[in-house]
């Protein structure tokens, strides 16, 4: 699935690389424990988190993370875009729970990594 | 290549910028996207841990055409049981490492998992030092 078309979904808000838009994933893993995510193995993930701090983006990076949607309703700083733009990784702020969030991705086709 | 990063202490802004800048220099070598991320995903996890139990630290990065080299000097309270520290689900984390999404006891065993070798010397109350290496050419 196109992340413009996880965007619409969610009805979320986007900062970052635009160009991402219009890139195809295919996996997401939902998660606040950062260190879950750093082990996993799959690449191009999407991640949906309610931890909005500049660790989650570091995290993402190391993680080859394309995407991390925010859920509910938290925020993202100047801070965290600017580290996510440096790093082509494109923020969404979605005010869904991160139950629901995952759940109508999951409908939709994307895949869980495990 | 040889390259050196200061770690300071309780500074969790800045933890994983030697971690970015060494998956920088490996993207640059076209180091398959596999290893580069077993090598930066277990250098991240040992970052991390310098910021949050240290008094600070240098991590410094050696990389040649067969492998690569990390070590993690830091000053600190040392690790008193290394056999019990690599046991998953053990932590000695502050509330503040824990609400930045660490803390879970799964550190130093994700490092073991991604590293080709991880050797971790400590002494109490002078310091750890943790070494990981990587091979470069397994994929």
């Amino acid at each position: 699935m196109k992340i413009k078309d996880i965007k619409a979904l969610l009805q979320a808000k986007t900062y970052g690389n635009e160009k991402m838009l219009d890139y195809e994933v295919e996996y997401a893993f939902s998660s606040d424990l950062m260190s879950d995510l750093l082990t996993v193995k799959t690449q191009n993930v999407l991640l949906l988190t309610g931890l909005s701090n500049i660790q989650s983006i570091r995290t993402a990076e190391m993680s080859d993370v394309v995407n991390i949607i925010y859920v509910r309703g938290k925020k993202i700083t100047e801070e965290m875009k600017e580290l996510a733009e440096e790093n082509g990784i494109l923020l969404m702020e979605c005010d869904y729970s991160m139950f629901k969030a995952s759940g109508i991705l999951y409908n939709n086709g994307i895949k869980p990594i495990y | 290549m040889h390259f050196e990063y200061n770690v300071v202490s309780g500074d969790f802004s800045n933890a994983g910028t030697a971690s970015s800048q060494i998956k920088k220099v490996l993207k640059q070598l076209n180091v398959d996207s596999v290893t580069i991320k077993r090598i930066v995903v277990a250098l991240y996890e040992a970052e991390v841990n310098v910021v949050a139990h240290s008094y600070g630290g240098t991590i410094f990065a050696d990389i040649d055409t067969k492998e690569i080299i990390l070590r993690l000097k830091d000053t600190g309270p040392g690790i008193p049981d290394i056999k019990q520290a690599m046991k998953e689900g053990y932590s000695t984390a502050s509330p503040q490492v824990r609400e930045m999404g660490f803390g879970a006891g799964m550190g130093l065993p994700n490092i073991k998992k991604n590293a080709d070798k991880l050797d971790i010397k400590s002494e109490v109350g002078v310091g750890t030092e943790v070494m990981i290496m990587v091979k470069l050419n397994d994929n």
